[in-house]
């Protein structure tokens, strides 16, 4: 009898869920060609991961290419370019993270003290410009002030107040300075924005006891507005050192014009995976490092977010 | 904030005009540049200032070029057919994941979710699009790696449709025999459209500004080249600029004003972004605020 209650029962269950997948048959088949997308586009390449411990051929493919263990890595690491690499990609990860998120606060704050709307909405328009258009167009205006014969720097600053043209493009200690400024050029009006966005959703009446106690501006800002703050500059921040494997290929590839001698301050795993790639056909040490990136890349992604699941979990990826 | 400041709001003022100016500067440059004449750039440099206002750059670009014409048209027919394709996929799939009692609803966000936290990375990537898609060469190339779905939208979207379109409007049209595919075209969408336009927006700009696509899948086909290609070749190429001129202009070439040009065609890519920003200004803000905070 009770047998029989559950067959009946797991009968039933079938049938509605058969007659919940016929309901939604329409969605699903329109929501195929999404799927289909991401197995080519993000799931194949995962397989292609393997070929790292491959000799890869062009002509042989992903499946037939030989096994050769390690050997790709030793000779990546054979390279005096893979510790550049990797100090690079992260120094500047680093670093970009620091002066960028303390310059994204402060000019959030200060955005936040304008209190006319139209002057308020111009700036904001105007500040993030920069984050319209793409790495080669910084590119040319990067180009613009720097060039050697043309540049705006040498010919209308450093010449005319009688100093020694620079020549930019072949002097590496210059690089660091230049990539954080253009850096900070480019992201600093869409980060503070997202604090921005922040500050304006606090609660007022903190700020207007704050005035009847007689705190000056400063004094709201550094007793609340910082650590209302606090939470999302965590967690902003522990977001962007989840990226710190990943670099910006355009910054480091098109603003330095791909020069041969700022490579030692301009190579990030990503212009070497192209360069090795494109340029000196060495598939395998490309392999290697873009194989390293990915995984490294996803232990800290995994990493950050058990961190930010236990500090504020509705932030969490997962 | 309701700080009683004053001093401390001119300050924020004179600030803010000061950064505004800090992120507009390179442009003016850049546009000054490419009205002022050959000649003047070559003994000032590039200047705020145009010693000779001329605007030969931009004349000989028009008469040399059905070529930068065609990188024009070829940057929107991209731009065009990408992002049309990734709305509708993004749509598609955040709706049938916004079904509550879907069957494999867990599974499937599983799948899209997990290509956020791991990449193949760009070697493989390439060796699937090239090597088995074969799409190199082609306008594909330039449209389908990378660009064409990504996770993080069809995750907004299916959140737009679950927080913002009230449940019972789909279940009152579902008493009125509306189909599973009638809700979404005649309740959500319409309902979607602020998450839409900001959606297409950035996958709109995505596509614009896109030069990668062109770097590694582009090889011969210089004809299949977007602005921003030309623009990348051009930088690292001065001789290109002058190949990609004598073909129509035979030696009338010698006489390219180069210096103008490449700020002037920089100029021209960039132009179809400054229109229509002012009219999407607030779509941008809001993607940038609900990409920021999550990812």
């Amino acid at each position: 009898m009770k047998d029989e209650a559950a067959r009946l029962g797991r009968q039933a269950q079938r049938r509605t869920l058969r007659k919940r997948i016929y309901k939604y048959r329409i969605l699903y088949i329109l929501a195929l060609p999404a799927f289909v997308y991401l197995i080519i586009n993000n799931y194949m390449p995962m397989v292609g991961l393997s070929l790292a411990f491959k000799n890869y051929s062009f002509a042989k493919g992903i499946f037939a290419s030989p096994w050769n263990g390690i050997s790709n890595f030793t000779y990546l690491f054979g390279s005096k370019w893979a510790k550049i690499m990797f100090r690079n990609t992260i120094g500047y990860n680093l670093l970009f993270i620091a002066l960028g998120t303390v310059f994204a606060i402060f000019v959030a704050i200060v955005l936040g003290e304008v209190l006319n709307p139209r002057a308020k909405k111009i700036y904001q328009t105007l500040i993030l410009i920069p984050h319209l258009v793409s790495t080669v167009l910084i590119g040319y205006l990067v180009y613009a002030f720097l060039s050697y014969t043309n540049g705006f720097v040498n010919m209308s600053i450093i010449t005319p107040m009688g100093g020694e043209a620079i020549n930019w493009y072949t002097e590496p200690k210059y690089w660091p300075f230049i990539l954080t400024i253009v850096q900070l050029w480019r992201s600093f009006g869409f980060q503070s924005i997202v604090y921005y966005a922040t500050i304006i959703g606090f609660d007022k009446s903190y700020y207007e006891a704050a005035v009847v106690d007689g705190a000056n501006t400063w004094q709201q800002i550094t007793q609340i507005t910082l650590p209302l703050l606090r939470p999302t500059i965590i967690i902003l921040t522990i977001m962007a050192l989840g990226r710190m494997f990943a670099s910006d290929f355009g910054l480091f590839y098109q603003v330095p014009m791909n020069t041969g001698t700022l490579h030692t301050v301009t190579t990030t795993i990503d212009t070497f995976v192209y360069r090795a790639l494109m340029e000196n056909h060495d598939v395998g040490r490309s392999l290697a490092a873009g194989f390293l990136q990915s995984i490294l890349g996803f232990i800290v992604v995994m990493i950050t977010n058990t961190i930010v699941r236990k500090i504020e979990p509705e932030s969490a990826l997962f | 904030m309701a700080g009683k400041g004053r001093g401390f709001r001119i300050f924020s003022n004179i600030v803010m005009i000061l950064l505004s100016f800090a992120a507009v500067m390179p442009f003016i440059l850049l546009v000054v540049s490419s009205i002022t004449r050959e000649e003047v750039i070559a003994r000032y440099g590039y200047s705020f200032v145009p010693r000779a206002i001329d605007f030969a750059a931009y004349r000989y670009l028009f008469m040399s070029s059905n070529r930068i014409l065609k990188a024009y048209g070829m940057t929107f027919l991209v731009a065009f057919i990408g992002t049309s394709c990734n709305m509708l996929m993004t749509m598609f799939a955040g709706y049938l994941l916004s079904k509550r009692d879907l069957p494999g609803r867990n599974f499937i966000s599983f799948f899209i979710f997990f290509t956020m936290l791991f990449s193949g990375g760009m070697i493989p990537s390439y060796i699937i699009w090239s090597r088995l898609m074969k799409v190199g060469d082609t306008i594909f190339g330039l449209i389908c790696p990378n660009l064409m779905l990504s996770a993080f939208n069809i995750i907004l979207m299916r959140t737009y449709f679950t927080s913002n379109i009230p449940y019972e409007l789909c279940e009152a049209a579902e008493m009125d025999s509306c189909s599973e595919a009638g809700i979404l075209f005649h309740i959500c969408l319409p309902l979607s459209k602020p998450m839409i336009a900001t959606l297409t927006l950035f996958s709109g700009l995505a596509y614009w500004n896109d030069w990668i696509n062109g770097l590694y899948y582009l090889v011969r086909r210089k004809d299949l080249f977007t602005i921003q290609n030309v623009l990348n070749t051009m930088q690292s190429n001065v001789q290109f600029l002058k190949d990609y001129a004598t073909a129509s202009l035979g030696e009338f070439a010698q006489s390219i004003p180069s210096l103008g040009v490449r700020m002037a065609i920089a100029v021209i890519s960039i132009i179809p972004i400054m229109v229509i920003y002012p009219f999407f200004q607030q779509y941008f803000v809001r993607g940038i605020v609900v990409g920021g905070v999550k990812g």
